[in-house]
């Protein structure tokens, strides 16, 4: 999944609650829908499954790794008949215990620098306001 | 950079603040009332957003008489100008949200 022209992104935060209660969110689809996503997800390994975003697209899952309280890892695909539009990833969460309750991590990987229009989970508008973001940049270097 | 990408993307997520920063960027320096004339709001609720604009570094302010003019600050928006910065304040945005669910979820 992962070669040296792809990238990876990697958000961290420590929550007071302890894993047990984070897997449940990070699992159960309506409290999925609430944080992430309406989905039809199941921790399953192997399940397919979509995540529908407010903005009208549709990213196709498929369940990686279950590891409960601990990891959870599921491909994030979007497909688009216009290939520059199209993206390929893997986000992996790996949850620890820590005193104050759960150190959450999580990375996304495997997208190509060279696709920055393939952005799931903005609105349509957020979204246009990226599309002309680097002609903005553009002009401002002038 | 976390925090800058979380205020990056929360100022910017309401249509009519975004409107009127792409106006700016689009037409360079213009006062509260130029702007107010095309914005669809009232001018208070314009002053409002330039000064969530302005917290963010995104616009900055020129008093001239008694006028004030506004101006894009583009490099503000350096950490938006890449994918994984922007993948990066999606994630952060949808931490916001689980962290809001988690304090609401029963035990």
């Amino acid at each position: 999944m992962t070669s040296p022209e792809t990238r990876s992104v990697i958000v961290e935060r420590e929550f007071a609650f302890p894993p047990e209660k984070l897997w449940r969110a990070l699992t159960q689809p309506h409290l999925m829908e609430e944080w992430l996503m309406k989905t039809d997800f199941e921790p399953v390994v192997g399940r397919k499954f979509n995540l529908r975003g407010e903005w009208g697209g549709v990213l196709d899952g498929e369940v990686l790794t279950v590891e409960p309280n601990r990891t959870l890892a599921y491909t994030w695909d979007f497909n688009h008949d216009d290939p520059a539009y199209n993206l390929t990833s893997v986000v992996t969460f790996t949850l620890t215990p820590t005193a104050q309750g759960t150190h959450l991590r999580m990375e996304q990987a495997g997208f190509r620098p060279d696709q920055p229009q393939a952005f799931g989970g903005a609105s349509q508008g957020w979204r246009q306001f990226l599309d002309n973001l680097d002609q903005l940049l553009a002009r401002g270097a002038e | 950079m976390p925090e800058a990408h979380d205020t990056l993307f929360r100022t910017l997520a309401d249509p009519t603040r975004r409107a009127i920063f792409e106006r700016l960027c689009r037409d360079g320096e213009q006062t509260v009332a130029a702007l107010t004339a095309r914005a669809g709001v009232s001018q208070p609720a314009v002053s409002k957003h330039l000064g969530v604009l302005k917290q963010a570094g995104l616009v900055r302010d020129r008093p001239e008489g008694r006028q004030t003019h506004y101006s894009a600050q583009l490099e503000a928006l350096a950490p938006l100008a890449d994918w994984t910065g922007r993948m990066n304040g999606f994630w952060e945005n949808r931490f916001d949200h689980l962290e809001n669910l988690l304090t609401r979820m029963d035990q």
